[in-house]
């Protein structure tokens, strides 16, 4: 049968499975749009398209799903651009379809007009301009394949609008056949075996672990990995609720803003395992110094991530959970030597304790709010079992550091990218996939005026998300950095005074709003707000000065840590 | 160190972009890009001439091969492999250097492509080591303006 290129989209996303589209019409695309309305299928109008792809983004990170956005040509693909780059470097699965002008047009600064694919060329995985609607299946076929598979990512896909309004046969391909792209999964065996004979000899052993452990769904495996080697085991921002937190062999998150004991450990083992985490600035500090006389063994299923900044003694490329099944494999058989890693690195796990004991993360709660009590009780109120999106900043630290998080995809948080403005459509996406949890944003009184707008989406769909806002009056992650390095001069950080009242801005959308200012009141108030039927903000006055400690200065050596 | 690297890539509009862009944002340097269609016409080699230490070697290899449109990346430099370039050189000639400027060139065994009153235009192909050495001979008889094609450049043997 012959379909129109937007009937062959709409019914390729049947056939990969997808659910909802988030998306924003417009000349370009509306086509498309008339087959989503015949065709029902469900989609979320967000109030910009930067929020639709943070919103796709939320989803998919909260699901493992791929996300799915629809925007216009022009402005609504040039919107796109911010929520590409944050998927990009947090390697979220996305497919992308920007409207574009019809393929005569191209190249002539036609109305809304811009060459996305080659704007988007280096913050996507990969992208395409289909410019015959016989490519157009393939090719939605290989956008959905390249996002999901090997180190995910986002894809983008430019649709001119005769594609759309052309016919073609509609075959949808079974396969996927792209010459250049073949993803390694299964880890080498040799270099496993390698891998564990240094295990087996290490006497101050620390896994290190990244969100790749939670993009290949691996938290089982790692579990199983380090519970019956008995080795300690420090999370990278990203790689939160890959192990639970409260574990005895949980050191918590390392780097800039990690704990103590984190820093210490790393600083001082023999070993590092390091299993789908990057070596990003943000964690090793000063290059040279980081785990200076240890061995590393590093587990990634991108090899360019393989000795980019660090070299590396045991290269493992592969899919972490297939990597850590063959490990576990191994580890079964050799029950003899396991034991004895457990015994040779008692002393080491003591050692850690004292660090532990020395240097805990803490606050002293007095007359004036303090934001770690805040998210420390919401980790209470909710049993740590809520998704917790952040924005970027102190507020997103301390949701790292307090909010304790046991599963993986519970923490969503712009990482590489560090997006201020993805918490809330973040936070509305992953709603949309789980529609029955408790999803909050935990956000500043700064990034939420990035994508505020995104309330109405939350207000028009009834999805309860709960945004609780930090509000230290300052872009406080800023203001921490000139009062340490710039001598208090706050140069354009302070918002005293210039900020919207919260509550009525909430109210005004549609939306429930609270304010609270006692330390009394802070955990009635977060129980209202979870209680109530629909989106909540609240806005708490939190001590404009506070810190977020521990903290590396950028380029200094992880050893190096300010503690409060 | 300076690396030849040989890479395969798919025969796309595109192509082309993704890698020199790949260069630039990764801060890579690029001394030479060659680039033409190979006898399965869905198919395009590029030669292009970089310069690293091993490590940025490593990574240039890796990122280029992760590239989706890119099949097969091979540095060269490793291996025993054969390299040409062609180049036309312009000469300023006078009645002085005239005779000079031809000896030069049928040492290199080059070839005159151009004359006019003023001018001799050479035509010359070799590897590396050879186009440098003719270039500074001729640099004293006075260059008026040089084009390269840039390295192309295969394994040698059955490899
Ligand atoms: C889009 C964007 N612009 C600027 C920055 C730089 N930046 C990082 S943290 C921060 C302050 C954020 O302020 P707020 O949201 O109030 O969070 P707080 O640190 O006070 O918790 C700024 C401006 C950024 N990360 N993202
Ligand atoms: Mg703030």
């Amino acid at each position: 049968m012959k379909l129109t290129g937007s009937q062959i989209l709409i019914e390729s996303l049947k056939k990969e499975g997808v659910e909802v589209i988030f998306g924003y019409p417009g000349g370009a695309v509306l086509n498309i749009y008339d087959e989503i309305y015949k065709a029902k299928f469900r989609h979320i109008l967000v109030r910009h398209e930067q929020g639709a792809v943070h919103a796709a983004d939320g989803y998919a990170r909260s699901s493992g799903k791929v996300g799915v956005c629809l925007v216009t040509s022009g402005p609504g693909a040039t919107n796109t651009v911010t929520g590409l780059a944050t998927a990009y470097m947090d390697s979220v699965p996305l497919v992308v379809f920007t409207g574009q002008v019809p393929t005569l047009l191209i190249g002539n600064d036609a109305f809304q007009e811009a060459d996305i694919v080659g704007i988007t060329r280096s913050c996507t995985k990969h992208n395409y301009l289909v410019k015959d609607v016989k490519d157009l299946a393939r090719i939605i076929k290989e956008a959905f394949f390249i996002a999901s598979s090997g180190r995910p990512g986002p894809v983008l896909v430019d649709l001119p609008k005769n594609v759309l309004l052309d016919s073609t046969n509609f075959e949808y391909p079974e396969n996927v056949e792209i010459r250049g792209y073949h993803p390694t999964y299964k880890g080498h065996s040799f270099q496993i075996k390698r891998a564990l004979d240094l295990i087996y000899k290490s006497k101050r052993p620390v896994a290190y672990v990244g969100g790749g452990v939670i993009l290949s769904d691996a938290a089982k495996e790692l579990r199983e990995f380090i519970t019956t080697l008995g080795i300690p085991v420090t999370m990278t921002l990203m790689g939160l609720g890959a192990f639970p937190i409260r574990h005895p062999l949980s050191l918590g998150m390392l780097g800039m803003h990690g704990t103590f004991r984190a820093n210490m450990a790393i600083s001082e083992c023999d070993l590092v395992i390091a299993i789908g985490a990057r070596f990003d600035d943000r964690v090793t500090g000063k290059v040279d110094e980081f785990a200076p006389n240890a061995k590393i063994i590093h587990v990634d299923i991108d090899p360019t991530s393989i000795s980019k900044n660090i070299q590396v003694d045991i290269p493992i490329v592969g899919d972490c959970k297939q990597v850590l099944k063959g490990f576990l494999k191994e580890i079964r058989a050799n029950e003899e030597e396991t034991e004895k890693v457990q015994g040779r690195i008692k002393p080491w796990l003591e050692q850690i304790e004292k660090w532990k004991k020395k240097h805990a993360l803490a606050y002293d709660q007095e007359d004036v709010i303090k934001p770690q009590y805040v998210v420390e009780k919401l980790g209470e109120l909710t049993k740590g079992e809520a998704i917790v999106a952040t924005e970027v900043g102190q507020n997103q630290m301390w949701a790292a550091q307090f909010y304790e998080f046991n599963e993986p995809r519970t923490f969503l948080t712009s990482g590489g990218l560090g997006t201020m403005g993805y918490g809330l459509p973040a936070a509305i996406g992953a709603q949309v996939a789980n529609p029955d949890k408790i999803v909050i944003d935990i956000a500043g009184d700064g990034s939420i005026q990035m994508n505020i707008q995104e309330l109405a989406t939350a207000v028009q769909y009834r999805l309860p998300v709960k945004i609780i806002i930090l509000n230290n009056a300052y872009l406080g992650m800023v203001r921490q950095w000139q009062e340490l390095f710039f001598d208090r001069r706050y140069s354009y950080t302070c918002m005293e005074n210039i900020a919207p009242d919260f509550v009525k801005l909430a109210e005004a959308y549609g939306a429930a709003g609270f304010r609270v200012e006692k330390v009394k009141d802070v955990v009635p108030t977060l129980e209202k707000a979870l209680a109530y039927d629909g989106p909540a903000m609240v806005d708490v006055i939190v001590e404009k000065f506070e810190g977020v400690y521990p903290m590396v200065p950028a380029g200094a050596s992880l050893k190096q840590m300010l503690l409060v | 160190m300076k690396h030849t690297l040989s890479v395969l890539v798919e025969n796309e509009f595109g192509v082309l972009s993704r890698v020199a862009s790949l260069f630039s944002a990764r801060g890579f340097n690029i001394e030479s890009l060659c680039v033409a269609e190979t006898l399965d016409p869905s198919l395009s080699l590029m030669t292009i001439v970089t310069r690293g230490d091993e490590m940025i070697m490593e990574q240039i290899t890796k990122q280029l091969n992760k590239l989706i449109n890119v099949i097969k990346v091979t540095d060269l430099s490793a291996r025993k492999f054969v390299d040409r370039e062609l180049v036309l050189i312009k000469m300023k000639a006078t009645k002085t250097n005239r005779a000079e400027i031809l000896r030069i060139s049928d040492i290199f065994r080059g070839k005159v492509v151009d004359v006019s009153h003023k001018t001799l235009t050479i035509e010359v192909t070799g590897d590396e080591g050879k186009i440098a050495a003719m270039i500074e001979l001729l640099k004293p008889l006075g260059i008026k303006e040089v084009a390269r094609t840039g390295k192309i450049a295969m394994l040698r043997g059955a490899q």
